[in-house]
């Protein structure tokens, strides 16, 4: 016996109520850690059209699945500790308590992996940032196309609220073309000469969009001319700190996405506690009132354990139930087939068991 | 003829007082409420102080964290005494407390019908300092090298963006003020040296807006520089142009902001004063009905319960007289020290 405890009435009676108030912490924890994984679902959507590919939402996903299972499952609990006291009717919940083992482990390890996931995937969501940014800042000028015409408002906003600018910093802004054609007046010439610049006719310029603007700095900003120093009374292009936002937002949005992920790891890490002891003390509940059934005296003491034989034993057991439930599902269709030759061959089989079993008699006799 | 008589019996008795403590307990969650609520409006008020010149009052807010907190002490205390009421030995403890309690109760109402009426009549208030305030907002925006006012800057173009507005009451506001700091200006410009000869000031004016201005929603990068001046731009009207930059005037903004505030403040106060009301209603019929059992001993009697002993119109004049032979005692013993002078 693994763990061994023993229970008094009275301690079976604690366990059973202590039990139950845990059991109905574990079904708010589960509604907490469904609440989480819709929070950071909303968080994830709010910011889907900066994002290339939707793998990081497996994190959240898991979550919501894992709360709305994990609030049946512990609801289960509560009801099985409101009948534990009652010999009558314990019995009806033998075979779902096997399962609902099954279940709870389950759990807690799909909670683990989802912590484990929460910093794995921190890789591919750069990824994801770095493309969805990079379409982004291309058809910012695209409002007059269906389906790009909400890409300025979407990254005018997103600079604004993350304090950032441009993908890794203000400069991608110079590598495209982000005022559109319409505005353009192609008979002036400055605007032909910039054309004329680059190999792809595109009208670059060394200018950003407001929303790159720091509010913070003591100067109105300067948004064109950027490189050029003359441009601008008393400006250094080197030196200008405060004017721009200095962060690139695929930056700000990784690490603020990884802040959510992280803070939530203490809160995961509880509830997998949590389901753990409920675990447990489930399992010495059920075998402390079996034990107590079996006895003459239902009101005596009777021992609650973790596992009938040692942890070994039980693995050689389970693997046993496995493989004959697998061999009886193999030994079925091959049955129907040979089954006149498998009767002749257990027929021999029979005798020579037999004949093997007659002469220890006589030795003994 | 006691006014709104109710007859009871033990369950009905019982029923009442258990409903009336939940009652309580709703009220005491209720005065918590009204107490956070005094704190977020004073943290906004607090957030945005610079915009109103530090000059907003801060009365509605200090009075709701006030009242919030006697809600709670008085309803908890007549949550207690109800707990308490169908236990003889208990209650007779509370017994000779429950008229004070009552009047302070009647009180306490008069004080949230008084805050109720400040949430909406000091949103004019909050209009003016607002207007005030914005307009030396507006002046100071250049001033990022004076203590004291250099935040000025932050502080209202992230108001202008967060609240989606751009001046006092509209963009023209910033073509009256200048607000370049003549540290970023080069005096040696013809440009700039006829600009600023061109008022009597000496300011460098120009038709144009920060940043802060700018409509991200707009389909153009924005235009903030000569705005009035359809040549500087191509294919650009600035009569018919919308979307560029915000339209509303930040005055407008704010104080439809704080008034919403404050109006549903408001709103909560009178639903606290009628759940006050309630409760004052069920403990004096309560406490009337434990007052008129016929057998104090036997718990299962009937008694009768009522909200004023004698009408309306009589509990008035009881009131009145009471009041005249309290000032009349004062009179007399007044002429009685004369005449036992002489």
């Amino acid at each position: 016996m693994l763990l061994k405890i023993t229970f008094t009435q009275q301690r079976r009676v604690r366990l059973a109520q202590g039990l139950w108030l845990m059991s109905w912490l574990a079904v708010m924890s589960g509604a907490f850690i469904f609440c989480l994984g819709v929070y950071l679902k909303t968080e994830l959507l709010r910011r889907a059209e900066v994002m290339d590919n939707t793998e990081i939402h497996m994190v959240p996903n898991i979550l919501m699945m894992v709360g709305l299972v994990s609030i049946g499952t512990n609801w289960v609990a509560t009801r099985v500790c409101q009948d534990s006291l009652d010999a009558s009717r314990f019995p009806r919940w033998k075979l779902l308590l096997m399962a609902w083992f099954a279940v709870a482990m389950l759990l807690c390890c799909l909670l683990l992996a989802v912590v484990v996931l929460s910093y794995a995937l921190q890789g591919r969501l750069e990824e994801s940032l770095k493309v969805g940014l990079r379409n982004g800042i291309r058809f910012y000028k695209d409002t007059d196309v269906p389906g790009r015409c909400f890409q300025k408002e979407t990254i005018d906003r997103l600079q604004m609220e993350f304090r950032c600018c441009g993908n890794n910093n203000f400069k991608d802004w110079f590598e495209v073309q982000w005022v559109s054609n319409r505005y353009l007046d192609f008979t002036s010439k400055d605007v032909k000469d910039r054309i004329r610049s680059n190999v792809d006719g595109r009208y670059l310029l060394d200018g950003v969009p407001f929303s790159c603007c720091n509010p913070a700095s003591p100067r109105p900003c300067l948004q064109y001319h950027l490189t050029d120093n003359s441009a601008h009374y008393s400006y250094d292009y080197q030196a200008e700190e405060l004017n721009l936002y200095s962060r690139g937002c695929r930056q700000a949005l990784t690490d603020y996405y990884m802040e959510m992920m992280n803070s939530t790891g203490p809160g995961v890490l509880s509830v997998i506690l949590i389901q753990m002891s409920v675990l447990v003390s489930l399992r010495y509940l059920q075998t402390a009132v079996e034990g107590a059934t079996a006895l003459e005296d239902p009101e005596g003491e009777s021992v609650g354990y973790l596992l009938e034989k040692g942890v070994k034993e039980t693995f050689e057991d389970v693997k046993a139930n496995v493989l004959d439930i697998l061999k009886f599902a193999q030994v079925d269709p091959s049955a129907a087939e040979g089954s006149p030759g498998a009767e002749d061959a257990e027929k021999p089989a029979d005798n020579t068991t037999e004949k093997a079993a007659s002469p220890t008699p006589s030795p003994a006799s | 003829m006691p006014f709104m008589p109710v007859k009871f019996n033990l369950q009905k008795r019982v029923k009442l007082a258990q409903g009336l403590w939940m009652l309580y307990w709703f009220s005491v969650i209720a005065g918590i409420l009204i107490f956070s609520l005094g704190i977020f409006f004073k943290i906004e008020l607090r957030k945005r102080s610079e915009m109103m010149d530090n000059n907003e009052s801060h009365l509605v807010p200090n009075l709701l964290i006030l009242v919030g907190l006697l809600a709670c002490g008085l309803n908890a205390f007549g949550g207690k005494v109800c707990h308490d009421s169908l236990d003889p030995i208990k209650f007779s403890k509370w017994k000779p407390m429950l008229k004070t309690y009552l009047l302070l109760c009647c009180g306490f109402n008069v004080l949230l019908v008084l805050v109720s009426l400040l949430c909406f009549l000091m949103q004019f208030s909050v209009y003016l300092t607002l207007a005030e305030g914005l307009s030396y907002a507006i002046r100071f925006y250049k001033d990022t090298d004076t203590p004291g006012r250099c935040f000025m800057k932050r502080t209202l173009d992230m108001t202008q963006i967060e609240f989606h507005c751009c001046g006092n009451n509209n963009f023209r506001d910033w073509f009256e003020v200048q607000w370049i700091s003549n540290r970023y200006l080069d005096m040696s410009n013809d440009v700039v040296k006829d600009r600023v000869l061109s008022n009597v000031e000496g300011k460098y004016l120009m038709d144009s807006v920060p940043f802060s201005c700018c409509n991200p929603g707009s389909p153009r990068p924005c235009i903030q520089h000569h705005l009035t001046n359809n040549s500087a731009h191509y294919d650009y009207d600035h009569r018919t142009e919308e979307l560029n930059i915000w339209t509303r005037g930040c005055l407008e903004a704010l104080f439809s902001y704080y008034s919403s505030l404050m109006s549903s403040i408001g709103v909560f106060v009178l639903f606290a004063i009628i759940l006050e009301s309630v409760d004052m209603a069920g403990l004096k019929y309560l406490s009337t009905a434990l007052e008129t059992m016929a057998e104090p001993e036997n718990p299962e009697c009937e008694s009768e319960g009522w909200l004023l002993e004698k009408g309306v119109k009589e509990t008035f004049s009881d009131l009145l007289t009471k009041l005249k032979t309290f000032g009349r005692t004062n009179q007399v013993e007044g002429g009685d020290a004369p005449e036992a002078n002489t």
